[in-house]
């Protein structure tokens, strides 16, 4: 049986890093290459399927490809500890197999029919676990979601290669500026819809943090850090390149849809306690930046500022890249905490750098990439975007002028507090003592799973303290987004980064080349006196002169984030209660106190619950047309045949 | 950049790592002297420090690397900004490999490295120094960028040498709306991120009002001495920030000559005193604010910093 | 401004110092004018804090001389302890002083830390504090003055 699941796992995690390694070839060489075109005309009645692979989607396919070939890695040794499925096993290639082929097609129906199969594939992989009922839940509502999307998307692409006169996205992208303006903002608004709910963007966010959490984390992690930038995808190929340049309106709505996801995303992460769910409202956060720079970058080409707009759009691709390779490597590492100890949940996790010194090395380089901070993979991205922002010229437009200092604010209060969470989730579930027996006896998984995080860890290294290595990539990828300052000299991403007529410049290397340095330096500064020293000792924590410290005294990932759940109470609407027992003889005798503190998705509650509840209401009406008499339903054939013949006379 | 310009820059670095425990000496002396006392003189950070450098090293039970290296990482980050951003002159090294964003994710990096130390020991205290520190972190770091956002209009950079050099051309823009909001947001940053009054009491004993302290419990010896190093490096360096950010008079230019290096660290040192004493005086007459207060002022000062750029940008558009 | 003017009525509220007492030990870990100090009350009636806290006040200003009361023992050269040793508080002061990084100084407080003083027959007391751990200074006195405090403190930072 092991050997079986061993030589299952090791199939399938091999073609997953095959087919990956094929899409990081396929990408690269059509950025560098020319394009690779392909035709299968007998695969699809009528239209046949057709691909064509330019720069940007040779981008989107090397991104996957990287990703998965990581994913694979990693899968051999998670799937044989897991034992998986065969389902599931042949799934996973295919689901990275659909990834690769929806920036790939060059038409319509290709396109919508590769993006159906990557939903049909990732729900079906959603589902692996299907006997917990979370995970049911979980998939119903992502089935739901992604189906009403695509709907969404459909209809919009239809309309608009009705409205092109063709079905293939290069004829379209030289007639998308003639398309009627009310078919045009029809289409943008449905892709917004639909490509926004595949990115995870408010208020459409809901099935991405019930999935990710519930999917096998290799799955998480190819979901969170490849199939939802196939939603950015889609807004940067529709809307962008091939409607664009749009209103000033829709720069100004990606912008707000965009700010609104990352401050909402991040508050969420902020005070989630399941590792796994904060790690998918991260997601919907850095989605939401990568959003505002969409939003920029076709607000500043409409209003005159193209080479500020290149910036903008530079860094939607950079953090694009920056976000898969440290949430790729988060939910991986989370992956190993959740199959050695059973745990997602951080209030009994912690003291896993010990028993896993390894993962929790990994966990910290995503995390410090997704904090944004210097040294992180998410440093540059959020860095150019910044720029791009504080850098767009006031004079003349009030619209900008307006909603440029109030995407900062956005993106400010998102680093601030993505820096609490992310501290929240490495501190409390890595570091300190274990909370929970569970969590004490973790241990290191495979030496796979290991190699696979070791990989994705390498990578946001290198995004983190030499972005350059994207600089020619990105150049390319410009040079098909005219529609966005494409066409000028973009930012200069090298050794150091330069941006286009502003004084000014950044070197992630030489920061932390020279904090290595200066790290030395204090370490130096702390030998000082050090002949002088008695030796060190090994002490008990101090426990303020009792004897000693429960575990269970520390601080828990609730009570770590409650002063920020305090501040943003109103966005956050916690559901806290407070019960007091007494004892009989005294009320002033305390004998029980119960603390409850719930954080649900407002959004979900709000928005989604009457919505659920009138499909509800609706369906119970219908359910009394149907009450199984085969008398009515032949009524009902003869009344529907009479109703088509009278039609049609 | 020549071989003065970064002669400069460390001169900067050392001037930070020497001064630093005079400036808190000299805060505590002023705040002494306004008191009655006459205070234990402004050497007294600097015996503490030497006493702490020569004694025992202790190693609480459970805590990792993490504990172990954050006090250097606190430090050498302080110490890197000090490098970095223009104090005595204009030329540093440095300058072109971080803008504000940089120096101010340098800066978060000191205090996150602090407060997973925090975690790191596994104690009631650690972790709630931690999540206090961490919650004020989040405040301040919006607001900071903000004013990041007001002081590069004028220049139209972020990096630091370009942001000095425009006010040095054009004297009235630090009056303007933008300009007196970043130095209010900034005052509030460099009061709440190196710990200080109404934010953080620095002489408190009562653990439960602590923030910063309650974080470094656990430290003793010769990592103590790095900690607090370290948190007089990132207010001095602050507080030389300020000066040269609003009053940058005095500093030697990119390509500086002997005097002019002379010139700019007696002059970056008088500007510091100023800010410190003041600092100082201000702080006998508030008292500390009821820890969930804290946010509120950070949240109230985001707010007002949005408020401002947002107007002075639209005003800008309209003229 | 109320404030202001408090501060420039008050003016220098600090008695002029005695000079420095001639008995002294070696200042922790070699350096003068640096010694922070965890106080402990091993059982004491709270007048030792009283004067401690005199002793630590705007009149007697032992700061000025470099002693300095801190609250975590990791940060501190020694305790300063006050009261007779009582049970509960018998395990609490040693685990205090262990917590203290060496070189270390315990300075014992008040008549009852020294020998017991007036507590020194109650049933929930082990001893003074000399009889838990090694004393370095003995400050007599029920309570003792703050200036005989200071010039304890004094004797230990050698300022
Ligand atoms: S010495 Fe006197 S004042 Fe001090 S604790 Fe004992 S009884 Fe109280």
């Amino acid at each position: 049986m092991s050997t079986t699941a061993g030589r299952g796992a090791l199939v399938s995690g091999g073609s997953t890093t095959a087919v990956g390694a094929a899409g990081l070839v396929l990408g690269l060489s059509s950025i560098f290459g020319g394009g690779v075109h392909l035709r299968i005309g007998w695969l699809l009645p009528l239209v046949g399927v057709r691909f064509d692979v330019d720069p940007l989607g040779g981008l989107l396919i090397a991104l996957t490809g990287a990703v998965a070939v990581v994913v694979g890695v990693y899968a051999v040794g998670y799937a044989r500890h897991e034992h998986w499925s065969v389902l599931t096993l042949v799934l996973l290639p295919t689901f990275v197999a659909a990834m690769i082929l929806v920036p790939a097609a060059g038409t319509v129906t290709t396109f919508l029919l590769c993006w159906e199969l990557m939903a049909a594939a990732s729900l079906a992989l959603v589902l692996a676990d299907h006997r917990r009922a979370a995970v049911r839940s979980a998939g119903i509502v992502y089935a739901v979601m992604t189906q009403l999307g695509f709907v969404a998307i459909l209809v919009a692409l239809v309309v608009l290669s009705a409205a092109g006169g063709a079905d293939d996205f290069a004829t379209l992208a030289t007639r998308g500026g003639a398309v009627a303006s009310g078919t045009r903002t029809a289409v943008f608004l449905l892709t917004v819809i639909g490509f926004g709910s595949k990115a995870g963007l408010l208020p459409l966010h809901a099935w991405l943090p019930r999935a990710h959490p519930e999917a096998p984390s290799p799955v998480s992690a190819l979901m969170s850090a490849s199939m939802v930038t196939m939603g950015i995808y889609g807004i940067i190929r529709i809307d962008l390149q091939i409607l664009g340049p749009g209103p000033t309106w829709w720069g100004l709505t990606l912008m707000a849809v965009g700010a609104m996801s990352a401050v909402f995303g991040v508050l969420q992460a902020s005070v989630a306690t399941d590792l796994k769910r904060l790690l998918a409202y991260s997601t919907t956060e850095n989605m939401g930046l990568v959003t505002v720079a969409l939003g920029a970058a076709a607000l500043l080409s409409a209003s005159g500022a193209p080479t500020i707009a290149a910036i903008a759009i530079t860094a939607a691709l950079v953090h694009l890249v920056g976000h898969a390779a440290f949430k790729a490597l988060g939910f991986l590492a989370a992956g190993s905490v959740l199959a050695s100890s059973g745990l997602r949940d951080l209030d009994r996790l912690g003291g896993l750098v010990r028993s896993m010194p390894v993962t929790t090395a990994m966990f910290g380089i995503s995390a410090l990439g997704a904090s944004g901070l210097p040294l992180g993979a998410g440093f540059v991205g959020e860095w150019l975007l910044l720029q791009s922002l504080i850098h767009a010229p006031t004079q003349g437009d009030p619209m900008v002028a307006l909603a440029m200092p109030l995407a900062v604010g956005a993106v400010a209060l998102t680093t601030g507090v993505g820096i609490a969470t992310m501290v929240k989730a490495f501190g409390v579930g890595f570091l300190a003592r274990p909370r929970s027996t569970q969590a004490a006896d973790a241990h290191e998984m495979s030496r796979g799973m290991a190699v696979g995080m070791g990989l994705a860890a390498a990578s946001a290294a290198v995004l983190a303290v030499a972005p350059g290595v994207l600089g020619p990539v990105v150049q390319r990828v410009l040079a098909v987004l005219p529609a966005v300052g494409g066409d000028t000299a973009g930012p200069h991403l090298g050794a150091m980064l330069r941006l286009p007529g502003i004084p000014g410049s950044m070197s992630p290397g030489v920061i932390a080349v020279a904090l290595v340095l200066a790290v030395i330096v204090a370490v130096g500064l702390g030998r000082w006196g050090r002949s002088r020293r008695p030796a060190p000792a090994d002490v008990p924590l101090w426990a303020c002169g009792a004897d000693e410290l429960s575990p269970r005294m520390q601080y828990t990932a609730t009570s770590y984030a409650e002063p920020l759940q305090r501040v943003f109470d109103d966005v956050l609407r916690p559901d806290t209660d407070i019960e007091v027992s007494h004892f009989a003889e005294s009320r002033y005798l305390i004998a029980k106190v119960t603390y409850r503190n719930r954080v649900e998705d407002p959004i979900e509650r709000g928005l989604y619950a009457p919505v659920v509840r009138a499909v509800g209401a609706v369906a119970e009406r219908v359910r009394r047309a149907h009450n199984g008499s085969v008398h009515l339903y032949l009524a009902y054939g003869a009344l529907g045949l009479l109703v088509v013949l009278l039609v049609v006379r | 950049m020549n071989a003065l310009a970064a002669a400069g820059a460390v001169v900067q670095v050392a001037g930070v790592l020497v001064g630093a425990p005079f400036v808190v000496g000299g805060m505590r002396q002023v705040r002494a002297r306004l008191e009655g006392r006459s205070g234990g003189g402004i050497g007294q950070p600097w015996r503490d420090l030497r006493k702490q450098l020569r004694k025992q090293q202790l190693r609480p039970d459970g805590t990792t690397v993490v504990f172990r290296v954050a006090p250097a990482v606190a430090a050498g980050s302080a110490l890197l900004i000090a490098a970095i951003i223009p104090l005595v002159t204009l030329g540093s090294p440095l300058d072109s490999s971080a803008d504000l964003f940089g120096v101010v994710g340098l800066l978060f990096l000191g205090t996150v490295a602090l407060t997973l130390a925090g975690l790191d020991t596994g104690t009631a205290f650690g972790g709630m120094g931690s999540s206090r520190e961490i919650t004020i972190a989040a405040l301040v770091e919006p607001t900071i960028l903000l004013a990041v956002f007001a002081l590069s209009l004028p220049g139209h950079s972020a990096n630091l040498a370009a942001i000095v050099s425009a006010t040095l051309a054009d004297p009235a823009q630090v009056l303007t709306l933008g300009s007196v909001l970043a130095f209010v947001a900034l005052v509030i940053v460099i009061v709440a991120e190196t710990g200080r009054l109404p934010v953080d009491n620095p002489s408190t004993h009562l653990e439960l009002t602590m923030i910063h302290e309650a974080m470094i419990l656990e430290y003793s010896g010769p990592r103590l001495a790095l900690v607090e190093w370290a948190s007089g490096m990132r207010l001095t360096v602050l507080l030389a920030l300020l000066a040269n950010l609003f009053l940058p008079w005095g500093i030697a230019g990119a390509d500086p000559s002997v005097l002019g290096v002379l010139i700019g660290t007696v002059a970056v040192a008088a500007k510091v005193v100023v800010l410190a004493v003041v600092l100082a005086v201000a702080e006998v007459f508030i008292a500390k604010l009821r820890l969930f207060r804290v946010p509120e002022l950070l949240a109230g000062s985001f707010l007002l910093a949005l408020l401002a750029v947002t107007a002075s940008s639209f005003l800008a558009s309209a003229r | 401004m109320t404030w202001i003017g408090a501060i420039r009525r008050a003016g220098r509220i600090v008695e002029p110092a005695p000079s420095a007492p001639s008995d002294r030990m070696a200042p922790p870990a070699g350096v003068t004018g640096s010694l922070q100090l965890r106080h402990v009350d091993c059982g004491s009636c709270n007048g030792c804090e009283i004067e401690i806290a005199g002793a630590f006040s705007a009149v007697y200003d032992a700061e000025r001389f470099g002693a300095r009361l801190v609250a975590s023992p990791r940060h501190a050269d020694g305790i300063l302890a006050t009261g007779v040793v009582t049970r509960n508080m018998h395990d609490p002061l040693l685990n205090t002083l262990a917590a203290v990084p060496q070189p270390r100084v315990v300075i014992a407080v008040g008549d009852c830390a020294v020998d017991g003083g007036v507590f020194r027959d109650g049933y929930g007391v082990v001893g003074s504090v000399a009889d838990v751990v090694p004393v370095d200074v003995e400050v007599p006195g029920c309570p003792p003055t703050p200036a005989q405090i200071v010039a304890a403190l004094r004797s230990v930072t050698g300022r």
